[in-house]
């Protein structure tokens, strides 16, 4: 039988979602009243994979 | 004269999905003969070349950009061509901005307004995707990255500090999750129960799930680890954390695993962790054998065998496929697969009943596509040689369309096995568009068509109605992927 410690979140806390991509997803999470930020993403430091990389480990 | 035209949008993002309706509307308008819309990264760039789409404005693109790519009968043609996409592309992206939520452009900005998110779903470009995970992770968030094509030094340094962080890094090429009952991407709509699932592929995971969920049990979590975290190199991190949170998650009382054979220094370890738990292991490593598992766990053959010994063992009716005569002659099956997994299934059942298999994908014991000869074909789609640039079959079954004539069309082929998968993130009609293709065919003396629908009444296209139309249109329904492989086998007389 269920009880109420069986029922705890798995992540520690009630799923809450930032998407990054596929603006589908952020939809569907928002359907299931999953709380959903969907970002305004474009490819960073002007399209440049590498710049990209190396900013992120920058940590901005 | 025919005409090129290419029109480069510069720092204008619009994902793969977006990107593919509007090469559809493009394609198909007055005098246009090939159409693209695609990033302008440098792989895209190659592939509009490849296809004759690429002029000069195109090819200075950077990634960043959005190209515009049109071939049409004379200059006209295109320019018109171009000219009603653009509107239509600047009125979806007023539309999109006319919207008063703000949305924040970066991760960083994202947590902050939203200290209690917990997750990170990415599914951007894979070149750009680790930046974004990496970004993620280091404010302590669990990441399950969608996003594929991601090297597999930069899947190492995320997982390690993920590790580090005590977060989930779940991928890259993560398809499927199931998480506090919410389906993440391609998932489908389960039961809730005591089974907890980590799974290194997503129809694979799919596919339990939902026979799991349509056969009377039901799911606690299901975690995707990408298809490459029991490989050696990565040493089964994601994997390893997984099992340490079902382990210690009260809600989950049986795991399985899911994966193809981890790499020969890793499956000790995965074993080993195994046997520390208290709980029962239920294994499907697609393609091993003589696996020596802890007393605590049990081996599954294929993704059937796991789902019914998840539910105790007890085996699940199988639908009969009778009154289908075979034509004369004709001794060969093609698979044309959507789900990796599901293809490698098939592989291990033919195999086991002493056929010869040829794949793009193959498992252990069959061959390769390119030296097939009379083998059988089974044939993933979603293999990256045909999805490069193009979303994932799942998405857009269309990839199936010359394959399936190829299949119909080749006097060898007496039964063609065809995986529809369903649930959220995938084609809102599958079976729909299947049925449309096929009443497109010359079918004359045609295959046998058998499919399997793995998904569940609660997800969105309703795994009932895809049945229905299925039948309607002649193709014979199993009820699992790996009934579908055995129907197949007897049809062709074969007893496994």
């Amino acid at each position: 039988m269920a009880t109420d410690q069986d029922n705890l979140p798995f992540l520690g806390g009630k799923l809450s979602v930032i998407n990054v991509g596929l603006d589908k997803f952020a939809t569907e999470l928002a359907d299931h009243d999953v709380p959903v930020v969907h970002l305004d993403w474009k490819p960073p430091a002007g399209g440049d994979p590498e710049l990209a990389a190396l900013l992120s480990k920058m940590g901005t | 004269m025919e005409h090129t035209l290419n029109k480069v949008f510069q720092g204008f993002y619009k994902d793969s999905v977006a990107l593919m309706r509007l090469s559809r509307d493009l394609a198909a308008m007055d005098g246009v003969n090939e159409a693209a819309l695609m990033m302008g990264s440098p792989s895209n760039k190659q592939i509009l070349k490849d296809a004759g789409l690429l002029a000069d404005d195109g090819a200075t693109a950077e990634g960043g950009d959005l190209i515009l790519a049109v071939r049409a009968k004379d200059s006209d043609a295109a320019k018109k061509a171009a000219e009603v996409i653009e509107t239509q592309i600047m009125s979806q992206t007023r539309a999109a901005t006319g919207d008063t939520v703000w949305q924040p452009q970066t991760i960083r900005a994202a947590a902050k307004a939203n200290p209690d998110a917990n997750l990170a779903l990415i599914s951007v470009p894979g070149e750009f995707a680790a930046a974004e995970a990496r970004k993620a992770i280091s404010r302590g968030l669990n990441v399950m990255m969608f996003s594929d094509n991601v090297s597999i030094e930069d899947e190492i340094s995320l997982k390690v500090q993920a590790r580090e962080q005590g977060v989930l890094m779940m991928g890259p090429d993560c398809g499927t999750a199931i998480l506090d009952g919410v389906p993440l991407a391609f998932a489908n709509k389960v039961t809730t129960g005591d089974i907890g699932i980590v799974g290194a592929s997503g129809t694979g995971i799919q596919e339990v799930t939902t026979l799991i969920s349509n056969n009377g049990g039901g799911i606690s979590q299901a975690i995707g680890v990408g298809g490459r975290d029991l490989k050696d190199e990565i040493g089964g991190i994601s994997t390893l954390m997984a099992i340490d949170r079902l382990d210690a998650d009260p809600a989950t009382k049986h795991i399985v695993l899911i994966s193809k054979p981890p790499g020969k220094n890793v499956l000790p370890r995965i074993l080993e962790r195994v046997g520390q738990s208290a709980k029962p292991f239920t294994i499907c490593f697609i393609g091993a054998s003589d696996l020596e598992l802890p007393s605590n766990a049990t081996a599954a053959r294929t993704l059937k065998d796991a789902a019914q010994a998840a539910l105790g063992g007890d085996a699940f009716a199988e639908p009969a496929v009778s009154g289908v005569s075979v034509p004369k002659g004709r001794t060969g099956i093609r698979g044309l697969y959507s789900g990796g997994t599901l293809a490698a299934e098939t592989q291990l059942i033919l195999l086991d009943a002493g056929l010869k298999v040829a794949s793009n994908a193959a498992v252990p014991g069959a061959g390769s596509l390119s030296d097939a000869g009379d083998m059988h074909k089974i044939i993933d789609l979603g293999d990256d040689e045909y999805t490069q640039g193009r979303p994932h079959p799942m998405i857009d079954p269309e990839i199936r369309r010359d394959p399936l004539a190829a299949a119909l069309a080749d006097s060898t082929v007496d039964v063609v096995l065809i995986d529809i998968v369903i649930g959220y993130g995938a084609h809102p009609d599958p079976a729909g568009q299947l049925a449309e293709m096929l009443s497109t065919m010359q079918r004359a003396d045609n295959p046998t068509i058998i499919a399997s629908v793995t998904g569940t009444e609660q997800d969105p296209q309703i795994r009932s109605s895809q049945i229905q139309s299925l039948q309607a249109a002649g193709i014979l329904v199993a009820g699992s992927n790996a009934d579908a492989a055995m129907a197949a086998l007897k049809l062709l007389g074969i007893n496994s």
